[in-house]
């Protein structure tokens, strides 16, 4: 068996690289310093001792100043990352991501940009409650300028960071609570996943799940349980959700005909309706079924187990959509 | 110690800017005044000089943060008319190729990094590029301006209490010109003094009348000299007169005739013209600088008329480094 790596030790180690290769990689972020113990979730560990603490700044509990002063470390050339412990927190901070981190290129006509990663946590499943657990994603791809990046396992995880880190745009790279122990085949040093490339995880004929973060456990473990009923699924992974790989979904489905669109976060008005919507904009006349979401109910996510998992998208309901895909008569 | 003099030719400086400030104004009003533009615009009618002592104490390569009333800011710290021109009267000759406008002025030669439209929300920014400065021991200062009503949102305190923190090089610049938008001083704040704040976050703060051109400059210049020292943020109350309304045209019966009476009374530019004859400087001499200027004027809204509208090719361009597909 080869080396593994968890989801944590890997964007550990892709922060470590890129602060390794440019002195201008810093994170700012609640708790994430050594003394802190480098961060709620250990993401940081180690890398105080390395780089010292004018590189990773344990700050103020102060989300506004964290962002604002990426923002301007950026715009001064660094490649900040910011750590907003969890999603939910992002927005004290949305003024600076969306009205400033967003927009700066655009409105100075290419003068400037804003090369910045907001990395933060969330996941449902794990009883946090109402504003510890949200996906909220689609806020942020209805804005120009932000791109929205999630991995669904650890070597993803390395190299979309890497990437993220690179990118001269800024990027919210959101990482699942419930994903952080899971293990890859260990990808090995310099690892690098290109933004804006989606992952067939799982080739099929008859119809196409397509998912990203957390959600994609689920669309392989359902693949795997209809392919016994002699169903075939494809499972496409975005890893960036906005702009997505567009090319990428659309062969997929023009392919099985078939698809159902599957996140954790919130149904309505979730980035699922975007891609269904564009399916149907390209793909009218040519698919099987109607195009179908999957999502988290219409409430706050509740805290006890027994509703979470009421709230969370069902793995029956999922089986059942593609189900209802492929015996579709119109 | 600050000093209390000055030396002739940092005033000459000094006067030089608030004039083109000053003249830039005028002009733009004219313009607005006789239809030949139509823009949203936020004149700085009564805070040149606050702008020009300030800018007169930075070198070029040291970063501003300003916000929507910020054309003082700009002009004084140097931005090149004629970009700056186009840029209000959304041309692609502008410093932001139109897509910016008054309030999204930016021009990194100049050191001009961020103008925002939202109150505030320039003291993070500010920060950032003040770390970014501390970090790489290259010795620029960062300043950051805004007004008073900006002291009471919340960005305002998370800043001051980081830079504080951190002994950042940055200068928080609060223009305290008695209005937040329509509402007087004493009706949105509870405190005498924005300097106050300071205090609250163990920062050296000075309130100083921004209207004195030597009290203005070298008040500045020891922030300055204090924050390239690695000795940490100033924030500096600079009272003034907003000597308008709000926006160009916008109402302002609000404001109480004492209130017109004691602005105008304390109007910068007669106090300067004053100080500067004072120091031996002849009428002669002053008013060649603000013809010189009043011709620079004439050349950049000539500049920003013939200057070519943005094609819509610019909404895809810029939103992210590569271009969006049509």
């Amino acid at each position: 068996m080869s080396a593994q790596i968890t989801m944590t030790q890997a964007i550990n180690r892709a922060i470590d690289e890129a602060m390794a290769e440019d002195e201008g990689v810093i994170l700012l972020g609640e708790d994430v310093a050594a003394k802190q113990g480098g961060g709620v979730f250990k993401i940081s560990s180690g890398l105080t001792e390395k780089y010292g603490e004018k590189r990773i700044r344990a700050t103020p509990i102060s989300e506004q100043a964290i962002v604002g002063a990426c923002v301007g470390a950026a715009l001064a050339g660094f490649r900040p990352i910011a750590e907003i412990m969890l999603m939910n927190f992002v927005t004290v901070a949305m003024d600076q991501i969306v009205n400033h981190a967003a927009k700066l290129r655009f409105m100075s006509g290419g003068q400037t940009n804003v090369p910045l990663v907001i990395r933060t946590t969330t996941g449902v499943g794990v009883g946090f409650g109402g504003q510890h657990s949200d996906m909220l994603e689609a806020w942020f791809a209805h804005v120009a300028g932000l791109k929205i990046v999630t991995p669904s396992n650890a070597a993803d995880a390395q190299g979309l960071m890497r990437a993220a880190i690179a990118c001269n745009d800024p990027v919210i790279f959101i990482e699942n609570i419930l994903c952080y122990g899971l293990k890859s085949d260990d990808p090995g040093p310099g690892h690098i996943v290109p933004l804006g490339k989606a992952a067939v995880t799982r080739e099929g004929s008859d119809c196409s799940i397509i998912t990203y973060g957390r959600t994609v456990l689920d669309a392989l473990e359902i693949a795997g349980k209809l392919s016994e009923e002699g169903i075939s699924v494809e499972v496409i992974d975005l890893r960036t959700i906005a702009p997505y790989d567009e090319a990428t979904v659309t062969a997929s489905v023009q392919k099985t005909g078939r698809a159902v669109v599957l996140h954790e976060a919130v149904k309505q008005y979730g980035t699922g309706a975007e891609i269904a919507s564009r399916l149907n904009e390209k793909l009218f006349g040519k698919l099987k079924a109607p195009v179908t979401r999957i999502g988290g109910a219409f409430s706050a996510v509740p805290m006890a187990n027994a509703l979470e998992q009421a709230w969370i998208p069902n793995k029956d309901a999922i089986a059942d959509a593609v189900r209802s895909a492929v015996n579709w008569k119109g | 110690m600050t000093e209390t003099t000055i030396d002739r030719d940092k005033l000459r400086d000094i006067y030089t800017r608030t004039m083109r400030v000053a003249r830039a104004d005028e002009k733009f009003r004219s313009l607005l005044m006789t239809g030949k533009l139509a823009v949203i615009y936020y004149t700085v009618r009564g805070q040149e000089l606050v702008s020009a002592a300030a800018m007169a104490a930075l070198e070029q390569d040291d970063y501003l943060v300003t916000t929507y009333r910020g054309q003082h800011d700009q002009i004084a710290k140097g931005v090149p008319l004629n970009p700056l021109f186009a840029e209000i009267a959304g041309k692609v000759g502008g410093t932001c190729r139109g897509k910016g406008g008054s309030m999204h002025i930016t021009h990194p030669e100049t050191g001009v990094m961020v103008t925002t439209g939202v109150v505030g929300s320039g003291l993070p920014i500010a920060n950032g590029l003040a770390l970014a400065s501390q970090n790489r021991g290259d010795g620029k200062v960062t300043m950051v301006c805004f007004g008073d009503g900006a002291t009471n949102i919340g960005a305002f305190h998370e800043a001051m209490n980081m830079a504080q923190l951190w002994k950042l090089p940055v200068i928080f610049l609060c223009q305290n010109n008695r209005y937040g938008e329509h509402t007087a001083f004493a009706d949105h704040t509870k405190v005498d003094s924005i300097v106050t704040r300071a205090r609250a976050y163990g920062m050296e703060g000075v309130k100083v009348d921004g209207n004195d051109a030597i009290a203005m400059y070298n008040m500045t210049k020891a922030a300055v000299d204090r924050a390239r020292a690695g000795e940490g943020p100033t924030l500096i109350e600079a009272m003034c007169y907003r000597m308008m309304g709000h926006f160009f045209g916008a109402d302002f019966s609000y404001m109480p005739p004492e209130h017109l009476a004691e602005m105008a009374a304390e109007d910068p530019l007669p106090r300067l013209r004053q100080l500067m004859l004072d120091h031996q400087f002849s009428e002669a001499e002053l008013d060649a600088i603000v013809a010189d200027l009043d011709a620079q004027m004439d050349a950049a809204a000539e500049f920003a008329a013939n200057s070519p509208l943005p094609g819509p090719e610019e909404i895809r361009k810029d939103v992210f480094e590569e271009e969006i597909a049509a």
